[in-house]
C-alpha cells in the first residue's frame, strides 16, 4: 500500500468515526469558548473597574492560567473537580478550555476597552448616561469590533487547544487519532488525516470569523441597510 | 443666579490647577473664559460638568448645592450640556442616533418624540440633511453642530464650551461659532472656554481671565478689551490679538 492508499483506507474504515469526533471537537470548542467570554468579560470588567480588590483578582487569575500549561489544567480540573462534583470528562474538559482561554480573552476584552477614547465615556457621561448605560450603549459596542480580529485568532487556538482533551478520554478527533493508529499500526498517515480535519475546521472558523468581522466594521451593504432603517423612521415622525 | 461657584479647589498630582475660584453665572448670560495654556480654564468647566471633581469649595446649579456624594450627578449632567475639543460624537452610530441616544435612554423619551426633536435641532444647526450620515462623513464643523445638537437635545439649563473650535481647520470655524452665536441670541446660558477673541468681543456679556488657576479679572467685554486693569491680562491680550 502506498501513501495514497493507506489515506484512503483510513477514511473508509474510520470516517464515520472521525466524523462524529469532529462534531464533538466542534461542541467542545463551542461550549468552551462560550465558557471563555462569559469569563473574559467578567475578569476585564475586574480590570477596567477602580476597585483594586478586583482588579487584583483579574490578576491573580490571569498569572495562574498564563503562568501554568493547558494539560496541567485540565488534569488539576477533571481530577481535582471529581472529588466534589462529577463532571463527565465532556464537561470537565470544556470547563477547563474555558477557564483557560478565558484569561486570555480577559485580556483582549481589556486591550480593546480602554483603547477606546476617553471622550467617549465623558461624552456619554456628560449627556447625564449612567456608567452601567455608558459602557453598555457607547464602550462597548465599539470595543466588540476591536475585539473581532484577536478573538477569532483566540478561537481558533482554542479549538485546536481542545485536542488536549483527548487525555482525560472525551473522544474529539485528536482521542480518535490516537485509537486508530493504535489499531491500524499507521500512525504517520493517521496522524495525516487528523491533521487534514483540524485544518477544515480552523478554514471554517475563519471564514466565519471574516464574516462576522466586515459585517461589524460597518461595510457599506449594512450601512446601507441601517440609514433605510432610520430615514424610515423620520418619515415617520 | 444659575450658577454659583464658591472658592472651587482642584489639585492633580499634587499641582494645585484651581485656587479658591469664586464665579457667578447669571440664567441667560454668556461668559467666555480665557488664560493661557494651563490656566485651569478647562478644568474649571470639567468641575462644572463633574468629569472632575473637586477638591474643596462648593458649586451651586440652580439653587441646589451639589455634594459629590449625595446628590445625583447623572441627574445634574442632564442639565448641563458639554460640548467638548474633539466634538466626541460615537462612530458607531449616525448622526440621528448620535442625537436621540441619551434622550430615549435617559430621559425615556419615546423613539418617535425624540427623533421628531432631533431633527428640529439638527434643522436649527444645518444638518438635516445629513441625520443619517455617520460621523466619519462629517467634516470637523459639522462634527460639532451635530455635537451641539446632541448636548441640546437633553434640553439643558447651561451650555458649557470647552475650546469647541480649537480643533477645526480655520475656514470650518466661523460655521460653529455661528451657531452659538445664534443659540447665545436665544438666551441660552453658555460658558465658553475659548481664544476667539472675535466672540469673546461680539457674543459675551462677561469675559473672565484666568492665570494660574485664579480669576484674575471679569469685567464686560467692552472695558475687558480697551482698558485691561491687570499686567497679566495686558500681557495675554497683547499676545493673541
Amino acid at each position: 500500500m502506498n501513501f495514497i492508499e493507506k489515506i484512503y483506507s483510513i477514511f473508509q474504515i474510520h470516517g464515520s468515526a472521525f466524523l462524529q469526533a469532529t462534531v464533538t471537537t466542534v461542541e467542545l470548542t463551542v461550549v468552551s469558548l462560550l465558557i471563555a467570554v462569559v469569563i473574559g468579560l467578567v475578569f476585564a470588567f475586574f480590570k477596567v473597574s477602580n476597585l483594586i480588590i478586583l482588579q487584583k483578582i483579574a490578576d491573580i487569575y490571569i498569572f495562574l492560567i498564563r503562568g501554568t500549561p493547558l494539560i496541567v489544567q485540565i488534569m488539576f480540573l477533571y481530577y481535582g473537580i471529581s472529588t466534589v462534583l462529577v463532571l463527565n470528562s465532556f464537561m470537565a474538559g470544556a470547563v477547563a478550555l474555558g477557564i483557560h482561554s478565558g484569561a486570555y480573552i480577559a485580556e483582549i476584552f481589556r486591550g480593546a476597552i480602554q483603547s477606546i477614547d476617553r471622550g467617549q465615556m465623558e461624552a456619554a457621561r456628560s449627556l447625564g448616561m449612567p456608567y452601567s448605560l455608558s459602557m453598555r450603549r457607547i464602550i462597548l459596542p465599539q470595543a466588540f469590533r476591536r475585539a473581532i480580529p484577536p478573538l477569532g485568532n483566540q478561537f481558533i487556538i482554542g479549538l485546536k487547544d481542545s485536542s488536549l482533551v483527548a487525555y482525560i478520554a472525551a473522544t474529539e478527533l485528536f482521542s480518535q487519532a490516537l485509537s486508530v493508529q493504535a489499531e491500524n499500526y499507521m500512525p504517520f498517515e493517521t496522524y495525516f488525516v487528523v491533521g487534514l480535519y483540524y485544518l477544515v475546521l480552523v478554514l471554517i472558523f475563519t471564514v466565519i470569523v471574516h464574516k462576522v468581522e466586515s459585517r461589524l466594521s460597518g461595510n457599506k451593504v449594512k450601512r446601507r441597510g441601517h440609514v433605510d432603517q432610520s430615514k424610515k423612521l423620520v418619515q415617520n415622525v | 443666579m444659575l450658577i454659583k461657584v464658591r472658592n472651587l479647589c482642584k489639585t492633580f498630582d499634587g499641582i494645585q490647577v484651581l485656587k479658591n475660584i469664586s464665579l457667578e453665572i447669571n440664567k441667560s448670560e454668556v461668559v467666555v473664559l480665557i488664560g493661557a495654556s494651563g490656566s485651569g480654564k478647562s478644568t474649571l468647566l470639567r468641575c462644572l460638568s463633574f468629569l472632575e471633581l473637586k477638591d474643596g469649595g462648593e458649586i451651586e446649579i440652580n439653587g441646589e448645592l451639589i455634594e459629590q456624594k449625595k446628590t445625583d450627578i447623572n441627574k445634574v449632567r442632564e442639565k448641563v450640556g458639554m460640548v467638548f475639543q474633539h466634538f466626541n460624537l460615537f462612530p458607531h452610530m449616525n448622526v440621528l442616533e448620535n442625537v436621540i441616544e441619551s434622550p430615549i435612554h435617559v430621559k425615556k423619551i419615546k423613539k418617535h418624540d425624540a427623533t421628531e426633536m432631533a431633527m428640529n435641532l439638527l434643522k436649527k444647526v444645518g444638518l438635516e440633511d445629513k441625520a443619517h450620515e455617520y460621523p466619519d462623513r462629517l467634516s470637523g464643523g459639522q462634527k460639532q453642530r451635530v455635537a451641539i445638537a446632541r448636548a441640546l437635545a437633553m434640553e439643558p439649563n447651561v451650555m458649557l464650551f470647552d475650546e469647541p473650535t480649537s480643533a477645526l481647520d480655520p475656514e470650518l470655524v466661523g460655521e460653529v461659532l455661528q451657531t452659538m452665536k445664534e443659540l447665545a441670541c436665544e438666551g441660552m446660558t453658555m460658558i465658553v472656554v475659548t481664544h476667539e477673541m472675535g466672540f469673546a468681543r461680539e457674543v459675551a456679556d462677561r469675559v473672565v481671565m484666568l492665570a494660574d488657576g485664579q480669576v484674575v479679572e471679569e469685567e464686560n467685554p467692552k472695558v475687558f478689551f480697551t482698558q485691561p486693569k491687570h499686567e497679566r491680562t495686558r500681557r495675554f491680550l497683547k499676545q493673541v490679538l
